[in-house]
């Protein structure tokens, strides 16, 4: 089928974008094969133990771009112990001491030095992005090497991760000639910075679109950074306290005015809700609008504000705002595509701020929506069946009732039909996360009918075996799937081994497995790591394989067991 | 262990330990809330956060609610700060060299309130009446509220009082005079 010389084939590669793509024209022919490996810029690994940073550079010596995840998900909420993996450094030290002219790195839930920022730093003359999401391990001072070294930097973006302060200057470490910075975000540094340094470099970067500063930032600096970078399209907004009378309020008011490219805006990190009537001018104009890291501002500040969005595409928002709230946003925000609603106060249920009641308000009200992470005190079926009803397009859909293990408060059922109308009525659905009271029930409607599921989170569901069976068998596209307290045990885990090839990962914790039954699978498939995470007291393992094993996670992998392993993991 | 009440032994009772302990307590803080729900103290280590924070209400599931644990972490410092910042103001007084400061939470109400402002800066209060605002005192106690207006204390509910109070002023009568007739 080769009629077109290489460089043809390879131009029409350069149009080929998405890794999934990319990935299946590798395996076309040899030649291909070929062809492709040389032209591939950016490559993703969603798992950075599925592969070695040796057999990824020989691979594709013109990488230019890596993307890396580390821990699994649940290594959020706490599940994954301290120093159980994810580690950058090797993958750093490799690349630097390769000829990659590496140039962009993004990492999710791993570990960063600062000694790996550093070596980053000063290996690759064109590096121009670092994203780093969830990340830990580093301190200001990586920050700082990554600032003083990388002449072409474009992008700095540091999202959520936890970061040990110094105080040191690190913003002060870019250079007088850096004038390359487009995307800067250091919102989740808690420390202070040296804010003439923070206004001399927004000053000399004219390409700076996205600016999200941290808490300390005060309006006063927000309003001398705004006049000096009215081009922003997306703002993060630090300390934003003021008297509203002041002169400086008043200036920051008519600076605001001439913003008129902000499409997204968050932060607030410290506000006075007397202050946000400053923002409203260029509230028309936002796609994106995120207030969930935003203290004391009430379900009324939030519903005024939401009402001057109507172009609203993503909202992000506590759960102050309330059912009422929610009622504002679907009868304003028509082209509403994603919105999350987090809990304001986690453990208590008392104050119940939203219900089934504002989610089918927004269901009704925003036809576009496709995306939706939603903390809730409680659900009823009837609620899902509706909408379920008017939506259909969902790709992600992430349900979390507080109470984990609650029923329909108004029929006492579990909320199995509920998600069943969801799973039937939305054929595009993705991402799914349920909560509450659920049967084996669910998990057959799931694998009936959410045939292009690619993600599940499951939590205290489930009855039996059948119930993960169902999933298994079902959704064939299914890639993670993590689990916990569900009553799921050997008999699901080994029914169909060769399914987890075809997965990334599989999380099983507090469930009804056995070290056996781990053992078996580790024995029979070669190509998968079973990590046995025990954090018991206990140094050595009991050699009991009726022992119910705590955590399990197992993925595929072309590499065999890792050699950074923590004492506490087993690797079967 | 049975105790006899009314010997009250347990007072007399000698025991090796620190004074003020007893076996009980240190049975409970071993004790599990929800045998089912909580996991073991292995994981503690990891959250350090929620060793350093007030204990829960409520007995809480390790990992549960599903919130990254930045978010949670930003959301306990902003609720410890809230609880236990205190609700200071500052406080000046026309014709005083200097402003104090007064945490509006200690107070029960407007009368205490007073009390204390009357001790703090010598002056007297004078009589409230919705008609009126204050009679028979040269000083008026007003207060600055979240919109940046200067309010009369006394005409709203308490509570709502020490959410929109920034900041109070003792304004001398004769610019008083105003705010009592404002509706």
């Amino acid at each position: 089928m080769n009629y077109f010389p290489d460089e043809v084939v390879e131009h029409v590669f350069d149009f080929i974008t998405s890794h999934k793509d990319r990935n299946s024209v590798s395996l076309v022919c040899k030649s291909w094969y070929k062809i492709e490996r040389y032209s591939r810029q950016r490559v993703f690994i969603g798992n950075c133990y599925s592969i070695t940073p040796q057999r990824l550079i020989a691979r594709f010596p013109g990488l230019k771009s890596l993307t890396l995840k580390g821990k699994p998900h649940f290594a959020d909420f706490n599940l994954v112990p301290h120093d159980w993996g994810g580690f950058v450094d090797p993958w750093i030290k490799a690349l630097a001491k390769s000829r990659i002219g590496l140039e962009e790195l993004r990492l999710k839930r791993m570990v960063v030095s600062d000694d790996s920022l550093e070596l980053l730093s000063k290996s690759f003359p064109n590096f121009k992005s670092l994203v780093l999401v969830s990340c830990e391990g580093f301190t200001t001072d990586g920050v700082a090497a990554i600032a003083a070294n990388c002449r072409f930097l474009r992008e700095l973006d540091l999202q959520e991760n936890e970061v040990e302060d110094h105080r040191g200057h690190w913003l002060s470490c870019f250079p007088e000639s850096c004038t390359s910075l487009v995307s800067l975000n250091f919102a989740c540094l808690k420390g202070e910075i040296n804010l003439a340094s923070l206004e001399r470099l927004v000053a000399r970067s004219p390409n700076l679109k996205s600016l999200r500063l941290n808490r300390v930032v005060p309006l006063d600096t927000l309003q001398k950074l705004l006049m000096r970078a009215p081009q922003l399209v997306d703002l993060g907004i630090g300390s934003y306290v003021d008297d509203p009378s002041s002169e400086v309020f008043t200036k920051l008011k008519a600076v605001i005015q001439l913003c008129n490219s902000i499409r997204s805006l968050s932060g607030f990190l410290e506000v006075a809700p007397c202050c946000m009537s400053a923002i409203y001018p260029i509230c028309e104009n936002l796609t994106f609008l995120n207030l969930s890291y935003a203290p004391g501002l009430q379900g009324n500040d939030l519903t005024k504000l939401v009402q001057h969005c109507r172009k609203l595409q993503r909202l992000w928002i506590l759960d102050c705002i309330g059912d009422k709230g929610l009622g504002v946003v679907a009868s304003t925000c028509k082209e509403l595509q994603e919105l999350r609603v987090f809990p304001s106060d986690p453990f208590d249920a008392g104050n119940a701020a939203v219900t089934e009641e504002g989610l089918v308000l927004i269901s009704a009200g925003c036809p576009k929506l496709n995306s939706l992470l939603y903390f809730c005190h409680q659900m009823t079926n009837a609620a899902l069946i509706t909408v379920a009803k008017n939506c259909t397009n969902f790709i992600r859909f992430r349900l979390c009732i507080l109470d984990p293990v609650k029923a329909d408060p108004v029929t006492n059922q579990p909320l199995d039909e509920g998600f069943g109308a969801i799973v039937r009525s939305n054929k595009s659905l993705k991402r799914l996360s349920l909560s509450g009271l659920l049967t084996d029930q669910v998990f057959l409607y799931i694998g009936m009918y959410a045939k292009k599921l690619e993600m599940l989170s499951i939590a205290f569901a489930g009855d039996s075996n059948k119930g993960m069976l169902y999933v298994l068998n079902g959704c064939n596209k299914l890639r993670k799937l993590e689990i916990r307290d569900c009553p799921f045990g050997d008999v699901a885990l080994l029914e169909d081994m060769g399914k987890y090839e075809t997965m990334r990962s599989l999380w099983m914790s507090s469930c009804e497995v056995t070290l056996g039954a781990c053992k078996t699978l580790a024995k029979k498939m070669p190509s998968l790591n079973v990590e046995i995470i025990n954090e018991s007291e206990q140094l050595e393992f009991s050699l009991d394989d009726r022992l119910l094993v705590d955590k399990m996670y197992l993925y595929r992998t072309l590499v065999g067991h890792r050699k950074d392993k923590p004492e506490y993991v087993l690797l079967l | 262990m049975v105790l006899e009440k009314d010997l009250n032994l347990d007072a007399t009772e000698l025991r090796l330990g620190l004074p003020g302990s007893s076996e009980e307590s240190l049975r409970i803080s071993n004790k599990r809330a929800l045998p089912n729900m909580n996991d073991d103290s292995g994981v503690a280590a990891a959250k350090k956060c929620d060793q350093e924070t007030a204990p829960p209400t409520k007995a809480q599931v390790v990992g549960w609610p599903p919130i990254r644990s930045y978010r949670k972490n930003s959301l306990q410092t902003k609720k410890t700060e809230a609880e236990t910042g205190g609700m200071y103001v500052k406080v000046s007084m026309d014709g005083a060299p200097y402003l104090r400061k007064i945490d509006l939470k200690v107070y029960k109400g407007y009368p205490e309130l007073f009390k204390a402002l009357e001790d703090m800066f010598k002056f007297k209060v004078g009589k409230y009446s919705e008609r009126e605002g204050y009679n028979g005192s040269e000083f008026v106690p007003t207060y600055e509220d979240k919109d940046g207006d200067w309010m009369l204390v006394g005409d709203v509910p308490w509570e709502m009082f020490i959410n929109a109070c920034k900041r109070l002023r003792i304004v001398r009568g004769s610019e008083a005079r105003g705010l009592g007739c404002v509706v």
